[in-house]
């Protein structure tokens, strides 16, 4: 069929089952924008900048395991781009960004909004395409969605020249895409496979150490599953969260940096881990050389380049996890297992009932932890709960108290830690789960990097709650500055009141509620959870509370530092 | 420990720069690197000299088939394979000094590509390590300017019959 280019890329996302994109046009992808002006089935999410698009798209993709598409126009609109794509980089998030292009004829000659993006972004994509006729539209698209998508998902970028976008030629959309030097694994091998089961069947102390890779493959039944068969305790890592029921009793919670100090115990006193989508980031392991140093290592991944990478793999398994774990949990089922884990459940069980989270309850100000612990009362049992996160010390504290049963319900930017990740990212998951109640768990920091996204929430219809966990400062600098830093306080107060959060909220169109006390907590965050319109609850929290459990930069995960040990520091 | 890896590409924009990127992002050293057409027109050959412990290669190769433009990436081991290097060396020849470079080129089967009322150039085509040496003996008596290709290699026609060049493939 004859149409130009701009019309193609639409087709073409429809044709890959697109059915919301995010962008903000510009002078180089007027033409795209055009031929949605002129009709296309799919919805488009204006953002109020290209960053939003981004996360909005990374937001979307999370929360319903598609593609996210991200579009902007050349120069700053892709520039704009390169903190999501780094994101979906580092958290193997499946997005395709579309961006415009200067006319081919001015590409390098330093043209209005001309910038190399493709240049720029070499070292976070999968891939890039830079399309230099028209006829390869269809074919980059398809490869495009299709590098997105398989093997270790994550993210790709098509950038078209204005021209191209305007040529004409005979659209039709291939079936099949041409990648020799793409070849993700197809399966595990079955000797390895054996191999792991085996390992397993013989371990003492196995634990199973669980990463995104297992939601970006779908395999969440399979891992439930195969840990229910062999009696496998799980800790989740932050880009698992809702991998594995919460309330599992097999759920050995969060190993890490923030982690309770019951889950790294499990992890690093393991005689066996098996790490599943996982690649052992240092805010998990912390110091390498001394992580779980008994334990022999079972790695399952797509990605053969995270085996080994960091931490020997004894047995290492390269394939999807989906069949992967299918068969591990076949295997291990008909095999005869010398001991029980038993014994080691309940160590586990009883390193919980010792070392539970704690923190200071006194004092005349609220306690950031208590605005999480009531929105998990609020919230809890519910199955229509979609969280994000900004980044910081109310991103650890929403691993830490939100309890979550279900795959993708928490969403939040792990490996690049991308402050202002959390508004953006809840209006794409609002876009691609309409009936879900969608909360944005934020800091006061965070807020103001991508607040601009309220007027896209509003006036896209995609409400979503936001609450902010504003202690005034930008709290997890400020407890590195007090604990390492010998509390030299360095740029670091926003304060609690600039600006009222809940006026600003009114000004986009939203509701705003301001809370200052524990006796308005509750009332306030049910009234936003049950308002159906967009919300921003500011919790006015006290500054002085600290994250932990902690493990210290470059410490073992095994010495990590406890509320008590803090108390007790400064009582001696 | 360093080791040669051939890697055949698409013959795509951009491919060399995703190379190198890669390897400048993750903080792989390249000792040399050679580029240029293979046997078919749409497929390109990159040789790669390296630096690196033996554990880094293997997550070098990884690293390198995850590029979607990398069609096959091996190792050339010393044995194994033929390794090639070509050199230019322009070295300062008075008169009186000539027949005793010309004479050294000999040894090392060099060709004097050009002749300069006080300079020679020599062309030698030979294994990395004999360019070395002849670079070594030529120095003293001037070096004023040297080109090297970077090394290049093919699996040997007769293999040793046990161990063929380390190929990585995925599943």
């Amino acid at each position: 069929m004859k149409m130009n280019g701009a019309d193609a890329i639409l087709r073409s996302l429809e044709a890959e089952g697109v059915d919301v994109a995010f962008g903000l046009p510009g002078g180089a992808i007027l033409p795209l924008y055009d031929a949605f002006a002129r009709g296309t089935s799919i919805r488009h999410v204006l953002a109020r900048h290209e960053q939003g698009a981004g996360h909005m798209a990374e937001g979307y993709a999370r929360a319903s395991g598609r593609t996210g598409v991200a579009i902007a126009t050349s120069g700053p609109g892709a520039t704009n781009l390169v903190t999501p794509i780094a994101d979906a980089w580092m958290d193997s998030t499946p997005l395709v960004c579309i961006t415009g292009q200067v006319r081919s004829n001015l590409i390098g000659s330093d043209a209005f909004q001309e910038c190399d993006i493709t240049g720029i972004t070499i070292p976070i994509v999968k891939h890039s395409w830079l399309v230099q006729d028209v006829e390869e539209l269809p074919h980059v698209l398809k490869a495009a969605f299709h590098v997105a998508r398989t093997g270790r998902c994550g993210p790709v970028l098509v950038d078209v020249p204005r021209d191209i976008q305007e040529a004409a030629f005979d659209f039709s959309y291939p079936d099949e895409v041409s990648l020799p030097g793409w070849k993700p694994p197809r399966r595990g091998h079955e000797r390895q496979i054996l191999a792991a089961a085996e390992a397993i069947a013989a371990a003492e102390r196995p634990i199973l150490y669980v990463g995104g890779g297992v939601l970006n493959a779908d395999a969440t039944d399979e891992l439930r599953a195969l840990a229910e068969a062999a009696r496998l305790p799980i800790v989740t890592t932050l880009m698992a969260k809702g991998a594995f029921p919460e309330t599992h009793e097999l759920h050995a919670g969060w190993p890490g940096m923030h982690g309770p100090k019951w889950s790294n115990w499990a992890l690093n006193k393991a005689d066996l881990i098996v790490a599943v989508g996982a690649r052992f980031d240092d805010r998990v392991t912390g110091k390498v050389s001394a992580f779980a140093p008994g334990a022999r290592v079972v790695h399952l991944d797509v990605d053969a380049a995270e085996i080994s990478k960091i931490r020997h793999a004894d047995v290492p398994v390269v394939g999807p996890l989906k069949p992967v774990l299918a068969e591990l949990g076949r295997l291990l089922a008909e095999m005869p297992r010398p001991g029980s884990t038993e014994p080691w459940l309940r160590q586990i069980a009883e390193w919980r009932d010792a070392f539970p989270l704690r923190y200071n309850r006194e004092g005349d100000m609220l306690k950031p932890q208590l605005v999480l612990e009531t929105l998990q009362e609020l919230t809890a049992g519910r199955d229509d709960v979609v969280w994000t996160t900004g980044v910081g010390q109310h991103q650890m504290w929403a691993m830490q108290y939100l309890l979550c049963d279900r795959p993708r319900s928490f969403i939040t930017s792990g490996g690049l830690g991308t402050m202002g990740y959390g508004i953006p990212a809840a209006v794409g998951a609002k876009a691609a789960r309409p009936d879900a109640t969608v909360v944005c768990v934020d800091g006061d920091g965070c807020f103001q990097m991508t607040q601009q996204e309220l007027a896209t929430s509003v006036l896209e219809d995609l409400p979503i709650v936001v609450v902010i966990v504003n202690n005034g400062y930008l709290g997890m600098v400020r407890q590195w500055q007090d604990m390492f830093f010998e509390e030299r306080f360095s740029q670091i107060r926003l304060t609690h009141t600039v600006p009222d959060y809940a006026g600003l909220a009114r000004a986009y169109g939203a509701e705003g509620f301001t809370v200052e006390s524990d006796d308005d907590l509750e009332s306030a965050l049910a009234e936003a959870l049950a308002c159906g319109r967009t919300a921003v609850v500011d919790a006015r929290v006290d500054p002085r509370e600290h994250c932990f459990p902690m493990i210290p930069a470059g410490a073992a995960a095994l010495e990590l530092v406890e509320f008590e040990d803090t108390v007790a520091k400064v009582s001696a | 420990m360093k080791h040669t890896l051939s890697v055949l590409v698409e013959n795509k924009p951009g491919v060399l720069t995703r190379i190198t990127s890669m390897f400048a992002r993750r903080g792989y050293n390249i000792e040399s690197l050679a580029v240029g057409p293979t046997e078919r027109h749409d497929v390109s050959r990159v040789t790669l000299r390296i630096d690196c412990e033996t554990s880094p290669l293997e997550q070098i190769e990884k690293q390198m088939h995850k590029l979607v433009n990398v069609l096959r990436v091996s190792e050339l081991r010393p044995g194994e394979s033929i390794e090639r290097e070509l050199v230019l060396m322009k070295v300062s020849a008075p008169p009186s000094k000539r027949a005793e470079l010309m004479a050294l080129g000999e040894v090392f089967n060099a060709r004097v590509a050009d002749l300069g009322p006080d300079s020679i150039v020599f062309e030698l085509v030979g294994a990395p390590e004999d360019v070395d040496s002849f670079e070594e003996l030529v120095r003293p008596h001037g070096l004023q300017e040297l080109v090297r290709t970077g090394r290049i290699g093919l699996g040997r026609a007769q293999k040793p019959n046990v161990n063929r060049p380390k190929q990585h493939v995925l599943a």
